[in-house]
């Protein structure tokens, strides 16, 4: 019966050790192709210049208008899905203590909808402006981005608010707060940290997604310039790019992927930064 | 209700989904003195001073019926007024439960409910309820740290500032020292003998020998039943009911 045990254990160390290293190698071999191909293609003009004319077919310019619109679209629906999100988050720990079954089956809602691809976000929000007549713009693409990324800010924020004890929510309760203040002044300054990890998921989630955009965002070579023009985007960019028969263009696709991928490592360490710092003043045992 | 009654607590039942955790509790909590309710752990020790709070609302699963009279107010038929209530009754807990925030702040926090918003006003409060905790020699120089970097006797006490912050009559306190050391308790214990002046004290322990040593007045319960109620001599000394007797000499432990 020991000896069993043992060699169990052993299969599922050398499994567990044999599944790491391969998800490392393939995360590595990915970002070595990006690098790779990537740096070849990357320049100054590449991140500083909108492109040129002929761009698609080899000539100058870059892809600043891309840049500047993914920032711009994940930027303002990560605001937006915040804004919407954080209330809902607080509402279903907060308010709605008393209602256990209630929570549970909006939990289960909200991982329904977050199974949802996001190419189908994509067409209800191209339908909707079809419906109401708006063109492919920067405000379309953010409502349907942030549609899309607000279950998956309000359940990471909500299962991180779900680990405040109890006895900090009567702490609270018992020096008089009413139920807003619990939330808003003692719950989230508790999970800040987690709140900041949420925002990062939704930002990544936000950035990266090109079927979302494909319709509402739409696809220009102009900088961003205004909530009712349309917008460029970095996945959109890259596909356009990596679908070019020229080999120069294909390798500018990389060098898109590598910026793509460089602005989320920025902004991965920054808000470790952020969380870091308040993670202080959480309550530990 | 007596003049020296703090709490007035009448037929009070809780229920939990299958199962009677209170049953048709009669007492009342005399002001200005230290409660203790005693009992063996799992008795409702500490669903009968949650329910004082109504920190009970919090539980869906818990029923309470009865009535409880502080200042000939029913609490239980407050409705929206049980913020305020709940302002009259400090609470320190079994494990302390720092605000996040620094420790100027976790005072400050209920001053502020409470309407007081001048800097130095408050500043000056801050000051004397640490002192009344007995923290202020301790934390004077480090206000502006995480709460959570005191220890845990010192969080303890700085929940106890807290608590007396937002200007309560009753001090509700449940185990307060079971996660300390026997220092921090000891300085727990102090600090309520010289609070109950101006504060009732209700102390929930199953630790005979602190009941003996700081209660005036002592609540036994066992299995959700109170089961024996007087002052500290005549429950120690001259028990009626055999229960209580049994307990007193460590029978259930």
């Amino acid at each position: 019966m020991k000896k069993a045990g043992k060699t169990e254990e052993k299969i599922f160390k050398v499994l567990m050790i044999v599944s790491t290293y391969f998800i490392f190698a393939v995360l590595a071999l990915i970002i070595y192709s990006i690098f790779e191909k990537g740096i070849r293609a990357m320049s100054w003009e590449m991140i500083t210049q909108p492109p040129s004319g002929g761009y698609y077919y080899g000539k100058g310019g870059g892809i600043l208008n891309a840049i500047l619109g993914s920032l711009t679209l994940a930027i303002g629906s990560t605001v937006l899905a915040f804004l919407l999100g954080l209330p809902v988050a607080l509402f279903i720990n907060v308010f709605l203590i008393r209602w256990k079954k209630l929570v549970s089956f909006i939990r289960f809602l909200l991982d329904l909808i977050w199974g949802i691809p996001s190419i189908v976000y994509g067409a209800f929000g191209f339908t909707v402006m079809v419906f109401l007549g708006i063109q492919t713009s920067l405000l379309a693409g953010i409502i349907t981005v942030t549609l899309f990324i607000l279950p998956i800010m309000i359940r990471s924020m909500d299962e991180i608010l779900r680990t405040v004890p109890i006895g900090l929510m009567e702490a609270s309760y018992s020096l008089g707060s009413n139920k807003s203040e619990t939330a808003f002044r003692i719950f989230t300054r508790q999970t800040v940290s987690g709140i900041v990890t949420a925002l990062l998921l939704s930002f990544g989630r936000a950035i990266g997604d090109a079927a979302s955009v494909l319709f509402t965002a739409g696809y220009t070579d102009n900088l961003p310039n205004s909530l009712m023009e349309p917008v460029a985007t970095l996945p959109l960019s890259i596909f356009f790019q990596l679908s070019s028969p020229v080999p120069a263009v294909q390798d500018r696709a990389y060098a898109s992927a590598l910026v793509l991928t460089l602005i989320i490592l920025v902004v991965s360490i920054f808000s470790r930064g952020v969380g870091r710092r308040y993670h202080k003043t959480k309550i530990n045992f | 209700m007596d003049i020296d009654t703090k709490i007035q607590i009448q037929n009070l039942n809780v229920f939990a989904k299958d199962q009677q955790i209170l049953k048709n509790i009669n007492i009342s909590i005399p002001k200005n003195k230290i409660t203790v309710i005693l009992g063996p752990s799992g008795c409702g020790k500490t669903t009968l001073l949650k329910c004082m709070n109504r920190l009970t609302d919090l539980y869906p699963e818990l029923k309470v019926t009865g009535n409880i009279f502080i200042n000939n107010q029913d609490i239980l038929q407050a409705g929206e007024d049980i913020n305020n209530l709940r302002q009259k009754m400090g609470l320190l807990s079994q494990r302390p439960y720092p605000l996040p925030m620094n420790i100027y702040n976790n005072i400050a926090y209920g001053l502020k409910l409470t309407g007081i918003h001048k800097r130095r006003e408050l500043n000056r409060k801050v000051v004397s309820y640490l002192q009344l905790a007995a923290l202020w020699d301790e934390v004077k120089g480090r206000l502006r740290e995480p709460a959570s970097r005191l220890s845990i006797g010192q969080q303890q006490r700085l929940c106890l500032a807290r608590g007396l912050a937002v200007n309560p009559e009753i001090i509700l306190a449940d185990e307060p020292t079971s996660a300390l050391d026997p220092i921090s308790s000891k300085s727990i214990e102090e600090q309520f003998i010289k609070l109950k002046q101006d504060y009732s004290i209700v102390l929930v322990t199953h630790i005979i020998r602190q009941a003996r040593r700081i209660a005036d007045h002592v609540i036994f319960m066992y299995l959700g039943e109170v089961i024996e109620e007087g002052p500290v001599s005549e429950i120690f000394d001259h028990p009626k009911m055999e229960k209580t007797k049994q307990y007193m000499s460590g029978a259930f432990n």
